[in-house]
Order: structure tokens, then sequence, then C-alpha cells
């Protein structure tokens, strides 16, 4: 048999079928299947005696009266949804932005100018990954009560030190969100810079550019993708985020849209609307999700 | 990286000439000097996201009950106290034990079935193949959050026979983790090619003979950093258990936690709990570094940087 024949060769299609197999089977029936579920429950109806889900299998019966609901609570007057919408989307972009200022450098100076200490910082940064995110917004929710470290060092240097930072503080939750997602960011953009070719900066360098110009129409351009995907890498696990905010502020003036669909499916009568709130985000969500799934298999293509 | 750049000793010096007259007696903007302020940053970082955490597990060993304010050494929240340690409580002690039960079921069915999707996807090479492999890549990037509630509806609903608690907690984490093997794996077999297994063929070996002799062999590096991504995944996870667990007994440490922050337990033993939690994560993931290098040893440009960017999957 010749050499290149082994893995084109169609006689072998079986066995790679059935290697493959059980993965796709289980993407199938539970990654699939839950989302047409979920469509059926949002456009199904609710038992008007027990307040119990009845799904609708066949797409041509779906019915509008989730969606309609849903529709009205986000752009209705004196909206349930539309506030905690719209500061869903303003705490994920102030926390995507944060994070991205704290991590760019950060990723930037290690990948750059780290040489030998490079395995010391890139066990720092790669810590944080391995703790539970329960534990470091456990850590937090330590430091921020009333008694706490926060306090007690900004009451010793004369500042007001009572300030009850878990009592429903926007500020707390963006923190909070800042600090749970920025060490995915730092690693995303770690990998991306540390593959920018070093002589382009050289070249640009001596051909007379300044430090700050190299930087600036250099750098910044060739760091495009690593900004793009720490974004992403932020922003869509944030707009999905329910417990930051619930265990650090727990308040209704800080409920983001995880926390009403969250709090949808535990009551009877309102799972259907929670689908479709779930659906609606989803919708939201598909195109920054494409865009950076096509250029994962793309990159991965290229490699192959 | 650092040899890319060149010597700087060399380079600075070759400049030097032309610019003496500097005032600090150096160059002006030498590209190779330290950027203090940006290695202070970056310690100003590791500080701020290590320290709240190292407080964390020290206030688990505090021997009264403040999370605050600290009254002495004391093992009493892991073992001594009756009441509300891990080891007496039974609802954090079942908490612990949840936790590796669903972090080692999950781990043997996972990375299986995802190295198998990423072998027979990458041969596969048909349409339909890279249609399913996108399906796996989004599973990676879909919120936490729609998935599980997905899942809720799925086993609430339709699948009923998978039962909340520990069956449906385990279907919905091997779907959220099965592209760390499939990922990882993929691109190692990009990286080998096919030649070593057509070599293998052309010598004599059987398909499943070449799989299992040759390329299982070359991957072990790769199956093995996504196993433990995944039991540290699994140990870690909080939205997908939390939607799937029913009674308190399916409950993991992380959503008992979550659950006992605001209300009920409270105090050193939930630190202690976290610390746990802490330790099995760390205990992951040096166990996989140490593994990892001992896997590729005599590999070309396998330095301990590579290695710590494999098992942290980047």
């Amino acid at each position: 048999m010749s050499a290149l024949s082994y893995t084109r060769d169609r006689r072998n299609r079986g066995l790679w079928i059935a290697l493959a197999l059980p993965g796709v089977i289980w993407l199938l029936v539970l990654f699939v299947v839950p989302f047409y579920v979920m469509l059926s429950v949002a456009g199904g109806g609710v038992n008007e005696f027990f307040q119990t889900v009845v799904p609708i299998w066949n797409p041509l019966h779906w019915s509008s009266w989730n969606l309609s609901a849903v529709w009205h609570e986000i752009f209705g007057s004196g909206s349930f949804i539309g506030p905690p919408a719209l500061r869903t989307l303003i705490y994920t972009a102030i926390a995507t932005v944060i994070s991205l200022a704290i991590a760019y450098p950060v990723a930037y100076f290690v990948s750059r100018y780290a040489g030998r200490r490079k395995t010391l910082y890139l066990v720092l940064l790669i810590a944080p990954f391995w703790v539970s995110y329960m534990m470091r917004m456990l850590a937090w929710i330590d430091l921020l009560q009333q008694g706490g470290f926060v306090n007690s060092t900004l009451s010793f240097f004369g500042l007001p030190g009572n300030t009850n930072w878990l009592g429903g503080k926007s500020v707390t939750v963006i923190f909070g969100l800042v600090y749970g997602y920025i060490p995915y960011v730092i690693l995303v953009l770690y990998a991306f810079l540390d593959r920018i070719d070093q002589s382009m900066l050289e070249a640009a360098r001596d051909l007379g550019l300044s430090k700050w110009r190299t930087f600036w129409h250099v750098t910044l351009p060739l760091s495009k993708p690593a900004l793009i995907a720490g974004t992403f890498i932020t922003a869509l696990p944030m707009l999905g985020d329910y417990y930051t905010n619930q265990l650090l502020s727990g308040a209704p003036g800080t409920t983001m849209v995880g926390n009403v669909i969250e709090g949808q499916l535990d009551s009877p009568g309102e799972v259907g609307q929670g689908a479709v709130l779930s659906l609606m985000l989803l919708v939201v969500l598909l195109i920054p999700m494409i865009y950076y799934v096509v250029s994962t298999a793309r990159a991965s293509m290229e490699n192959a | 990286m650092a040899s890319t750049v060149g010597d700087p000793v060399t380079t600075s010096s070759a400049s030097a000439g032309q610019e003496k007259l500097t005032s600090r007696g150096r160059p002006r903007g030498n590209p190779w000097r330290r950027p203090w302020a940006m290695e202070g940053f970056t310690w100003l970082y590791i500080v701020w996201s290590i320290v709240p955490i190292a407080i964390a597990v020290l206030f688990s060993f505090n021997k009264g009950s403040s999370q605050a304010t600290w009254q002495g050494f004391s093992t009493k929240w892991y073992v001594g106290n009756q009441v509300t340690s891990v080891l007496h409580n039974p609802s954090l002690h079942q908490a612990v034990v949840q936790t590796l039960v669903l972090a080692v079921i999950t781990t043997l069915i996972c990375v299986p079935i995802g190295v198998g999707f990423a072998i027979g996807i990458d041969r596969w090479r048909t349409r339909t193949a890279n249609g399913l492999n996108i399906l796996m890549i989004f599973s990676f990037v879909i919120p936490e959050l729609l998935l599980a509630v997905a899942l809720f509806l799925l086993v609430t609903q339709a699948l009923t026979f998978i039962k909340l608690g520990t069956p449906a907690e385990v279907a919905g984490l091997v779907v959220w983790n099965i592209s760390w093997p499939a990922i990882i794996v993929r691109a190692r077999l990009v990286s080998i090619g096919p030649s070593y297994e057509e070599a293998a063929c052309d010598l004599g070996a059987s398909r499943l003979g070449a799989i299992r002799r040759v390329l299982l062999p070359l991957l072990a590096p790769a199956i093995f950093a996504s196993a433990v991504l995944v039991f540290a995944s699994t140990v870690d996870d909080f939205v997908i258990v939390e939607q799937l667990s029913s009674t308190a007994n399916t409950q993991p440490m992380s959503v008992l936690i979550y659950s006992n922050v605001h209300a009920g337990l409270s105090g050193p033993a939930l630190n202690a709990l976290a610390t746990i939690m802490l330790v099995l994560s760390l205990a992951a993931a040096l166990i996989g570094y140490v593994g990892y290098r001992w896997m590729s040893r005599g590999e070309r440009s396998k330095g301990s940087a590579d290695a710590l960017a494999g098992i942290a999957g980047i």
C-alpha cells in the first residue's frame, strides 16, 4: 500500500467514522437536541392549572405567546427585562475594556521582555486560571465585607471605611467581572502576542520609527487578532454571567440578563419565557460566536 | 523568543558610538532597555491576582469564625469542629465526594470520546466532518449558562430518563468539556502529520495496530494534558452543575459555596472547602506539568514554557 493512501483510503473511512461516532452522538444528543427542546419550550404553552411547561414539538405549531410576553417585558413601558438587558451590555462593555487595558501590557511584557524568567511569569499568570471562580469570588467577599481588609485599609488612610461594598454596587460587580475573567484574557493575549515576529519590530526600529510609533504602526495592528479574541473570550461569558453579580451584590439594582433567566427557570409558569430570553441572548451572541468559530476553524485549516 | 531578538549587549554597543552624547550615558530609546514601568505593572497585577486568594486560604486556618480578623492558627474548620468542619459536616463532606465523583467520571468518559472524535474528524476529511468540527467548536464558545439552560430543559422536558443529579451533571459536563481533548489532540495530530503512521503501515502494521502502537504514543502528551484540563475544569465547574443538580446530595463544592455565601453555613468552613478545591486543581496542574514534560521528553523545542502552555490549553 502506498504511503499516501493510508489516511485517504476510502476503505479506512469506516474506521474514522467509528472513532468519531461516540463524540458525534454525544454532541448531537446533548448539544443540538437541547436547543431544539429550548425552541419547543419557547414556542410552547403553559398548563394553566399546574403552571407547568407544555412544549410543542412540531415547529409548525409553535406559538409566539412567550415571545410577545418577553418582547413586551423588554421594550414595553414599565418593562421588567429592559433595564437588566441594558445594564448587562454596559457592565460587559466596561469590564471588557478594563480587562483588555490591564491584560495587554502584562501579556505584552511577558511575551516580549520576560526572557529567561518567562517560565516564572507564566506560572504566576496561569495560577489564577487553575483557581476556581468560586474561590476567587469568595476571596473578595472576605475582603470586601463590612469589617474586611478593604474597609480597614481605607479607614487606615483616613478615608471612609464603612462602605457596604457588597450591598448592590455596580462598581463591585464590574470589579468582580474583571477579576473573574482577566486570567483568560491574559492567556489568550499572551498566546497571540508570543507569535508576533520580533523581526518586524526590529525592522521598524531600524527604519527609524520611534518606540511609540513602532508600537502604534506595527505592534498594535499585529495584535488586532489578539484583541478581538480577548474581547470574545471575556464578553461572551460575561453576557451570560449571573453568579458574579449574585455573589457580590444580589441586589435588584444590579440584576443582569443571566439573573433574569435564572429567576424565570425557577418560577413555575415562566420557564417558557426563560427559554425565549435564552434564545434571544443566543441570537445576539451568534454573530460574534460564528466569527470566532470561523476564524478558529480557518486557523486550524491553515495549520493543516 | 529571547534568542530571536538578537544579542542586546552587542547591538547597543554598536549604536553607542553615534549616540554617546545622550544625557544618561546610554543610547536614547534603546529598544532593549528594561521596560521598568511594564514590569512593575505586571507585578502589581500578579500581586492583585494572587494575594486575595492566599488570604482566603489563610483564613480557612483561622481559629475564630471570622473571615476578616485573624485569631490564631487552627485546622478546626477542616477536621476539628464536630459541627461545621469539612470532615464532620455531612453536607460539606458530601460536596467534596460529589466533586471528586463528577470529576473522575467526566474525565473517564470525556477524554476517550474526545480523542476518538479528534482522530476520526481529522482523517475523515469531508464536508460532514468539517461541519461536525465546527459544531464542536461551538460547544466551546457558547456561554455556559445557555448550554446549562438548554440541558436543564432537555432532561426535564424531553429525555426525562436522564435524572437531574449525577447523571445529568455528568452528561452536561462531558459535552461542555469535550472540546478540550478534541481541540488539543487535533492540534497535536496536525503537527505530527501522517508520515509515522503511514510508515508503520508500509512496514506491515494493521490500521488499528498503527493507531495503537504509533499514533497513540505520539498523542500521549496531548491526551494527558487534555485529561488534566478536563479534570480541573470539572472540579471548578459551577454553572452546569448548579442547573443540573437536584438535591443537596448531588451538589458539588462550587454549588455549596455559592448557595452558602450569603446564608446558612458560612465562615471559614467555606474557605476550607474552597481551599480543598484549590488544592485539587493545583495538584492536577502539577501532575499535568510534570507528566507533560516527561511524556514529551526528547522532543525538540519543548521547554518548560511549552509544557505550561500545553497544560493550560494555549
